[in-house]
C-alpha cells in the first residue's frame, strides 16, 4: 500500500545543509502496525511528515495506494490528507474551548454530509476510541490527557482513512494512559487499519508487529514479530 | 458549505468573547470618536456661519476714513468724516436700498432708581433692527417718529435690563438717566447670547438725533450700515452711495476719506474661516482614523498569530486552503461590520447628547463622516484580519503546527 523509493530530504537554512533523510527505501502492506523508532534528529520526524503527505521529499518516490504522491499541488495534497490519513498529534492539537463532537467532526468541515450524519459518525468514532459517552459535549480543555488523545484518534478515524499516522501519541502521557492509548491503537490496528507510529521509546514501539529503526536519515534496522 | 462557513465563524467569534470583544470595542471606538469629532467641528462650522449670517443680509457697512494730521496717518474709521447730513442724502438719494442704519455709539453710565451701570450706548434710526437682526421682546424698537422728535426713549438689551431692574422686570415705561438725561424705555431687545466689551446683550438704543443732541453734541457718526433690496442692487447700492458721499466730501475722489465694505467681503472671509477649519477637521479625523486602525490592525494581527496553529492544524486534518482563507476573511468582515454597526450607532448617539451638556456646542452629524470612518477601518480590519491568514494556510502544515 505504501511503497517509498529513495526518498531523501535535505533542509536548506543558509548555507547549511542538513540531510534529513538519506536514499530511505521501504514499503508497508496494508493492515501493518508499524513503530518507526529512532533517537531525535534520526529524520523519523521528516519521515513522518513525508508519509503524512504533509510534506514533499527534496527527491526520491512515495506511492500511496499507487498514486505518486510527491508530485502532488497543496490543494491535491489536503484532498489526499482529508481521505486517506489520521493524524494523532503528540500536543493532541485540538481545538480549544471547543466541544468533544465538533473537535471530532473538524476533518468533516466543507464535505457533503448532512449534520446528522457528522454528528452520527462522530460519536461512532469516539465510542470506538474508547470514550465516555457523558464527555462528549465536554470542552476539549476540561478533558484529561488520555481522554486528549482519544478525542484525537477519534478525529483520524472519522474520515475512514487507509493509515493512521501516530507522531509519539504517548510522549505526554502517564504509563498507564499510554498503555490505554496504545492498547486502543492495537484494537483498530485488529479491526484492519493500517498504522504507522513513530516513537523514541521501546516499549512504546514494541506494541507494532513490525518496527523499523531509523538514524543518521537511513534505516538502520527493520524487524518483524 | 456555506453554512459550514457561516457555522466556523460563529462558533470561533463566540468561542474566544474576550478576543472578539476587544477587537469589536477598538473598532467601536475608532469609528465613534472619529464620527463624534467630526460632527463636533461641523456643528462649530454651522455655528459660524450662523452668525456670520446674523450679522444681516444684503449689507453694505461705510465707515470713515482715517484721521490725517500732517503726515501722520490715524487708524481707519478714526476719522470723524461721516454726518447725520450723510445719512439723510443716503436715505433721500440713493437706490435700491431698502433701510439705512447710522451708527454712532459711546459709553456713558446709566443710572436707574436704585442701580447704576456702564454700558454702550447706541445711537440710530429705525431700520437698525432689521438691519443687525435685532429681535425685541418686550414693546416697540425705536421709529422714524422718535428720530424726526429726537425723543428720549431707550430700547435696552436683557443684560442691562438685569443690572438696572433686577431679572425679569418689565423695565417699559421705567425710566434711566443717561448722562443725567431722562430716558424712557420703550422696548426690551431678545438675548442674542454673547459677552465681552461689545455684548449685544448689553446695550441701550437711542435715536440718532438724541444721541447728537443730549449726549455727543455733534452731528458724526461712526458708521453707516445700509441694506440693499437684495443682492443684485447691492453692487448698484454700493456706486450710487460712493457718488452721494464724494459729493458730499471731498474734491479728489482719488483720496477717498470713506470705505465701504459689503455682504461679499464677510462672505469671502467667512468662507476662509470655514476652509481652515475644514482642514482642521480633516487632519483630527485622519488622525483618529490612523490611530484606530492601527489599534485595529494590532487586533487584528495578534489575533491571526495566536491562531497559526489552528490554522495548521485544519491545513493538517486536510482543509483546503481556500476554505481556511475564506473563513479567517469571513470573521474580519463580521467583526468589523460588528464593531462598524456599534460605531456609527455609537458616534450618532454621542452627537446627539453632547449638545445636551454643554450649550456652546453644537454637532452636526455628517454622512460622509460616517462613510469614511466605517471604510477606512472595515477595510483595515479586513485587510488584517485577512492577509496574515492567508499568509498562515501558505504555509506547510507542520510549520504552523509548531508555530509558538
Amino acid at each position: 500500500m505504501i511503497s517509498c523509493k529513495n526518498l531523501t530530504k535535505i533542509y536548506r537554512n543558509g548555507e547549511v545543509e542538513t540531510i534529513a533523510l538519506n536514499n530511505v527505501s521501504f514499503e508497508i502492506a496494508k493492515d501493518e502496525f508499524v513503530s518507526i523508532i529512532g533517537p531525535s534528529g534520526s529524520g523519523k520526524s521528516t519521515l513522518m511528515h513525508i508519509l503524512g503527505a504533509l510534506d514533499n521529499p527534496t527527491s526520491g518516490e512515495y506511492f500511496l495506494d499507487n498514486r505518486e504522491v510527491s508530485k502532488l499541488n497543496d490543494d491535491e495534497l489536503s484532498e489526499l490528507r482529508k481521505n486517506k490519513i489520521g493524524f494523532v498529534f503528540q500536543s493532541f492539537n485540538l481545538l480549544p474551548r471547543t466541544t468533544v463532537l465538533r473537535n471530532v467532526m473538524l476533518p468533516l468541515l466543507y464535505t457533503k454530509t448532512t449534520s446528522q450524519e457528522r454528528l452520527l459518525r462522530a460519536k461512532e468514532c469516539l465510542r470506538y476510541a474508547g470514550m465516555e459517552e457523558n464527555k462528549f459535549q465536554n470542552l476539549s480543555n476540561q478533558l484529561s490527557g488520555g481522554q486528549m488523545q482519544r478525542v484525537a484518534i477519534a478525529r483520524a478515524l472519522i474520515n475512514n482513512p487507509s493509515i493512521i499516522l501516530a507522531d509519539e501519541p504517548t510522549g505526554n502521557l502517564d504509563t498507564k494512559t499510554s498503555r490505554i492509548v496504545m492498547e486502543a491503537l492495537q484494537e483498530l490496528n485488529k479491526k484492519g487499519h493500517t498504522i504507522i507510529l513513530i516513537t523514541h521509546e521501546i516499549d512504546v514501539a514494541n506494541y507494532a508487529n513490525r518496527i523499523i529503526h531509523v538514524r543518521d536519515g537511513k534505516i538502520e534496522k527493520d524487524t518483524r514479530k | 458549505m456555506f453554512s459550514d462557513l457561516f457555522n466556523e465563524t460563529i462558533w470561533s467569534l463566540m468561542g474566544n468573547k474576550v478576543r472578539s470583544g476587544l477587537t469589536i470595542l477598538g473598532i467601536v471606538i475608532s469609528i465613534a470618536s472619529v464620527i463624534t469629532m467630526v460632527s463636533i467641528g461641523q456643528g462649530a462650522q454651522k455655528s459660524i456661519e450662523d452668525r456670520i449670517q446674523s450679522i444681516g443680509s444684503n449689507l453694505i457697512m461705510i465707515s470713515p476714513g482715517a484721521q490725517k494730521s500732517g503726515i501722520l496717518m490715524g487708524g481707519q474709521g478714526g476719522a470723524q468724516t461721516l454726518t447725520v447730513s450723510d445719512v439723510e442724502a443716503i436715505q433721500n438719494e440713493a437706490q435700491g436700498i431698502s433701510g439705512v442704519a447710522p451708527e454712532v455709539s459711546n459709553r456713558y453710565q446709566i443710572t436707574a432708581k436704585e442701580n447704576n451701570t456702564n454700558t454702550r450706548v447706541v445711537g440710530t434710526s429705525s431700520d437698525y433692527a432689521e438691519v443687525r437682526n435685532i429681535e425685541i421682546d418686550l414693546g416697540t424698537f425705536l421709529s422714524d417718529q422718535h428720530a424726526k422728535k429726537s425723543s428720549k426713549v431707550a430700547v435696552i438689551g436683557p443684560t442691562t435690563r438685569n443690572d438696572l431692574f433686577g431679572e425679569g422686570i418689565d423695565p417699559l415705561g421705567k425710566v434711566i438717566k443717561i448722562n443725567n438725561v431722562d430716558f424712557e424705555v420703550i422696548g426690551l431687545t431678545v438675548s442674542k447670547g454673547g459677552s465681552g466689551f461689545n455684548n449685544a446683550d448689553d446695550v441701550i438704543y437711542i435715536p440718532l438725533n438724541t444721541f447728537g443732541h443730549f449726549l455727543s453734541n455733534s452731528e458724526y457718526v461712526s458708521s453707516i450700515n445700509v441694506v440693499a433690496e437684495s443682492q443684485d442692487t447691492m453692487f448698484l447700492a454700493q456706486e450710487q452711495i460712493t457718488e452721494i458721499l464724494r459729493r458730499h466730501k471731498i474734491e479728489d475722489p482719488t483720496k477717498a476719506n470713506f470705505s465701504i465694505t459689503n455682504q461679499t467681503d464677510i462672505i469671502s472671509t467667512a468662507s476662509d474661516i470655514t476652509g481652515t477649519m475644514t482642514l482642521l477637521l480633516s487632519s483630527i479625523a485622519g488622525i483618529s482614523l490612523l490611530v484606530g486602525g492601527i489599534g485595529i490592525m494590532n487586533m487584528m494581527l495578534t489575533t491571526v498569530t495566536e491562531r497559526t496553529r489552528e490554522i495548521g492544524l485544519r491545513k493538517a486534518v486536510g482543509i483546503k486552503k481556500a476554505y481556511i482563507n475564506l473563513q479567517f476573511l469571513t470573521e474580519a468582515v463580521m467583526l468589523t461590520f460588528i464593531g462598524g454597526a456599534m460605531g456609527v450607532f455609537l458616534g450618532w448617539i454621542a452627537s446627539l447628547i453632547i449638545p445636551k451638556f454643554s450649550e456652546s456646542l453644537s454637532t452636526e452629524i455628517s454622512l460622509s463622516s460616517i462613510f469614511l470612518a466605517f471604510g477606512v477601518s472595515a477595510g483595515v480590519g479586513v485587510v488584517f484580519g485577512f492577509y496574515p491568514a492567508r499568509r498562515a494556510a501558505n504555509l506547510s502544515p507542520i510549520e504552523a503546527l509548531r508555530y509558538e
